[in-house]
């Protein structure tokens, strides 16, 4: 293979070959000596008051090594929330503690009350089962909407109504309500975006060990991001000297945001190991993900958007409850928040919007980041109102969208689109997508079909979605200045050995998206060399100088800029050695394709003989230090804005009210890419998973705060054949501000997905001359033939 | 109490005494350190525990270890033959039919269960067989894509004498 130009292609994945062989190597693949096993005792009740804990027939079982409830965790902190929300009075929101161990009181169903560590996995199981604990059942409210009214069962009692904090953001609402008077039309919609459970399909898994010697300790834990999980446990919970932890990210199996935050579980463990002096091992069962991964969405909404005689949009308000679980998870605050509110603007030129947003706690497992992380909400309420209001107006939902684009701007010769809710968006031409999508869906055909059917009694549908989304998060004094509680930039080193052999160090860390291939074209393609004399280490803080980790589809846009500028300091200093070797001015050379060379003339050198010259510096600039070795921190100029358009075809059966999904076209502009393979295939599992949520999914609580579907028996899950082959196609709108020109491809399957398809379904239904305006998703056979019905 | 089993796991006889209620897929992770085959549910859903059982596939976290004796289990390690890869193996990374790669090893042996049985799969057929797997990343898109692969490139290839390993 070339070694130039590797960026763009489609190179196949370095790391497939150890996971199509059986030797991957994850969190619960590892077994230390002197290993134990932990299992927890856990709240079968959403709300309880805890009266007793009986350890002592637990204590004499086989194999029991210790247990520990909330009374022996009281002097240790909880875990904390990365991003402060002020109330709109400017209070800061309410942050009840997050104990490791619930003491006097369950929150949620599944919250623990003791963890039982014994010397094999099934005593300890055993044992938890003897654990008797004796718990007053207490009211329970799981509804956001209901947790707000007066008289509602109180999460926490020290937080009135329940409310964590109010926020708004955008025009003032006197402009908004102004503009929305002025409408010929207002669409309104109240919906509800479900709650969903991640469901990686590898449980989290923890193993927590310490070394009384050198009193150092090591975690193994299955995390998007291992330095973020060493300072939050470090510096907020255990106050232990971070130098003296290790925590690694080994292959981790999926993520999709739920792998992000910082789980008691982690902080116990490590917290366990120092207490017995041995490694202390826990991978979830199936039914402990579903109880205490956090889960995602969950919000209520009422939307409406106002619009002119001609189908200009004029205004748009939105309130907003958005449920929090029973505690704030590490981002829990900022998805409802500034990664929702701020994306209203969508890719219409709206003068005016105002969001509003209660977030509530309930008796409900914790909610936070799980793929698109508010981008999708936000997405779904916008291309929701739109479809409707096109049909609402007898208007074409594409043509509504053509009105309202914001023109094509590149971010270079163009400025940045200001948006009315914070945000600058970088570059996008957002026509262009939509146009490309009606050509690869055969408009005009299709809805001759659609009439077609209709007429012979058959229900057909189209539905559009056009997303826009915040990626590559994000400048550190932006989000710093909205609350986040750190940095996000990221890390990338470049060690070039003697042999000019590469090892790059990156702080994102890779569990599915093929860091260890596409980061490898990057460095390979700047320094002309092979991917073969290229290794992407990644997952581990003892190796890796610092790292923010991976999430927000950040890890190209801000990792990969960091491998880049290292890059680019090796070759400058690659530059000084070569001059030197070659009696020129460093002015004068060129590097390219791996040889620097003297301008106009022949003279050259190669890059593995200048590695080895940085190592062996016999003939050597005088004032320049040896090695080749260079490590950059990466703070992006602004988020990158990805944005696309996705069209779903379905077909739904008047009797059972059964929806196939005939065709999925998803276009999208990612800006540049250097996998497209990869792009590709991020697009589809996320399309997969946002079809999901408008199909499938949904955590469904009864009025008990019971998880009802906590199991895969229960929870629908997408499978092999509820898809069509995905059509997909690419626009690309370079990222102005990165190296790269990459913008990120994680979240935009999921982004546009769900709202396309929901479209559809209520397009195929108008087509029939149903007069529905919204069906609760997951939209299943039932809650469809339902709504045909009324 | 424990109960003496033998069964020959990728060709290698191992006589072992387990617990009764040990679970096979436990049997293979933790007593002979075959970390391949995972384990993503308790309820035989997601199909990341699948293994050849008998050569048919199976799967492992609803057997019991004590259920397997005097059988032959085939798991992920053993799928290549003389270091030559299945043509799912290569399928699965030609056609990136993986991403985080934890439900690959079910997912390659539920699919070499089928293109044992049928040699020319419809995408439909593919599909179905593949039910019982569970993908959080790829949508399936490009796992039938790696599956219709290994259904060329095994057509292609010259059928090979059948060897059968003996208990």
């Amino acid at each position: 293979m070339s070694t130039t130009n590797l960026i763009g292609q489609s190179v196949k994945r370095v790391e497939d070959k150890r996971f199509t062989t059986g030797r991957g190597r994850f969190a619960d693949d590892i077994v230390l000596p002197h290993q134990t096993y932990a299992s927890f005792v856990r709240s079968p009740y959403a709300h309880a008051r805890i009266l007793q804990v009986d350890t002592s027939a637990a204590k004499e079982m086989p194999g029991v090594i210790a247990i520990y409830t909330g009374a022996d965790l009281a002097n240790v902190n909880g875990v904390p929330c990365g991003w402060q929300v002020n109330f709109k009075n400017g209070d800061a929101m309410k942050e009840p503690k997050h104990a490791l161990l619930a003491a006097g009181k369950a929150r949620h169903a599944g919250d623990p009350v003791a963890i039982v560590i014994a010397e094999t996995r099934e005593q300890a199981v055993d044992a938890a089962e003897a654990v008797v604990v004796e718990y007053e059942e207490l009211p329970c409210v799981i509804d956001a909407a209901k947790a707000v009214q007066p008289g509602a069962p109180l999460v926490h009692e020290d937080v009135p109504n329940n409310i964590c904090f109010d926020w708004a953001l955008g025009n003032p609402i006197e402009e908004v309500n102004e503009a929305m008077s002025r409408a010929s039309h207002v669409t309104t919609l109240e919906f509800v975006n479900q709650r969903l459970v991640p469901n990686a399909i590898e449980p989290r898994s923890y193993n927590s060990s310490y070394d009384p010697i050198t009193d150092k300790y090591i975690l193994y834990t299955s995390t998007q991001n291992p330095h973020v999980i060493r300072l939050l446990m470090c510096a907020f919970v255990l106050g232990l000297p971070e130098h003296k932890v290790r925590v690694v990210g080994p292959d981790v199996g999926g993520g999709f945001g739920s792998k992000i935050f910082h789980y008691t579980e982690e902080a116990l463990l490590t917290w366990c190991t120092k207490q017995l002096g041995r490694p202390v091992k826990w991978t979830a069962e199936r039914s402990e993900s579903f109880l205490l991964d956090a889960h995602g969405r969950d919000h209520i909404t009422k939307a409406e958007m106002g619009f002119d005689a001609e189908g200009k949009i004029l205004a748009l308000r939105v309130k907003t409850y958005a449920n929090m679980g029973a505690y704030l998870s590490t981002f829990g605050s900022c998805i409802p928040t500034y990664l929702h509110g701020t994306l209203l603007q969508g890719l219409y030129t709206t003068p005016k919007i105002n969001v509003d947003v209660t977030a509530v706690f309930t008796h409900s497992t914790p909610v936070d980041a799980y793929r698109g992380a508010g981008r999708p909400e936000a997405t779904y309420l916008l291309e929701r109102l739109m479809d409707l209001a096109a049909h609402e107006m007898n208007m074409d939902p594409a043509d509504l969208r053509f009105k309202n684009f914001i023109p094509p701007f590149d971010g270079v010769n163009q400025p940045g689109y200001q948006t009315q809710v914070a945000l600058q968006y970088d570059s996008g031409n957002y026509e262009g997508v939509l146009k490309k999508g009606l050509g690869m869906l055969g408009y005009e055909e299709i809805r001759k079909k659609q009439k077609e059917a209709a007429n012979n009694g058959k229900l057909i549908g189209v539905g559009f979605s056009t997303y826009i989304e915040a990626c590559g998060i994000a400048p550190s004094a932006v989000v710093g200045s909205l609350g986040a509680r750190a940095g996000l930039f990221e890390v990338g080193q470049v060690r070039v050995q003697p042999t000019g052999k590469v090892s790059v160090y990156t702080g994102s860390h890779s569990h599915g998206q093929g860091h260890e291939t596409t980061f490898a074209q990057v460095v390979a393609d700047k320094l002309g060399i092979s991917m073969d004399d290229v290794e992407i280490m990644h997952g581990d803080t003892e190796t890796v100088a610092f790292g923010m980790g991976t999430y927000g589809s950040r890890s190209l846009a801000v990792g990969g800029t960091a491998i880049v500028k290292s890059i680019d300091k090796i070759i400058e200093k690659g530059k000084k050695i070569a001059a030197h070797k070659l009696e020129a001015n460093p002015d004068d050379i060129n590097f390219e394709s791996g040889k620097f060379t003297v301008k106009g003339t022949d003279k050259s050198i190669g890059f593995a003989e200048i590695a080895l010259t940085a190592y062996v510096p016999h003939v050597y600039p005088k004032d320049l230090e040896p090695g080749l070795d260079f490590s950059s921190f990466y703070d992006p100029a602004n988020f990158t804005y990805p944005f696309g358009c996705h069209i779903a075809v379905v077909e739904v059966d008047k009797e059972t009210g059964e929806v196939k999904l005939d065709r999925f076209i998803a276009v999208d502009d990612v800006g540049n890419m250097v996998n497209p393979m990869i792009v590709e295939g991020q697009i589809h599992g996320g399309v997969a998973q946002g079809i999901g949520q408008a199909l499938f999914e949904g955590a469904v609580y009864n009025e008990n705060g019971q998880l009802t579907n906590a199991s895969y028996m229960d929870y629908c899950m997408p499978r092999a054949d509820d898809f069509p082959f995905f059509e997909t196609g690419t626009q690309v709108t370079p990222c102005p501000h990165n190296p790269l020109g990459v913008k990120g491809a994680g979240e935009a399957g999921a982004i546009g997905s769900t709202p396309a398809v929901v479209n559809a379904v209520m397009d195929a239904l108008w087509s029939g001359g149903h007069n529905v305006k919204d069906i609760r998703m997951p939209l299943t056979a039932e809650r469809v033939w339902r709504a045909m019905q009324s | 109490m424990s109960i003496k089993i033998t069964v020959t796991v990728n060709g290698v006889k191992h006589v072992d005494r387990v617990e009764p209620r040990m679970l096979l897929v436990n049997y293979l992770r933790e007593t002979l350190g075959l970390t391949g085959t995972h384990v993503g549910c308790d309820t035989s859903s997601c199909g990341a525990c699948t293994i050849h059982l008998n050569d048919k596939a199976a799967k492992s976290c609803s057997m019991l270890a004590v259920q397997a004796d005097k059988c032959r289990i085939t798991t992920i390690e053993g799928l290549a033959k003389d270091g030559e890869l299945h043509p799912l193996q290569e399928g699965f990374n030609q056609c990136h039919g993986l991403q985080c790669g934890f439900c690959t090893p079910g997912m390659i042996m539920t699919a070499a269960d089928l293109l044992r049985n049928n040699r020319k799969p419809s995408e439909q057929e593919i599909r179905a067989a593949l039910d019982g797997n569970f993908c959080r990343c790829t949508g399936y898109h490009n796992i039938v894509k790696s599956v219709q692969y290994a259904v060329e490139k095994m057509k292609a290839a010259k059928p090979k004498p059948k060897k059968e390993v003996a208990v």
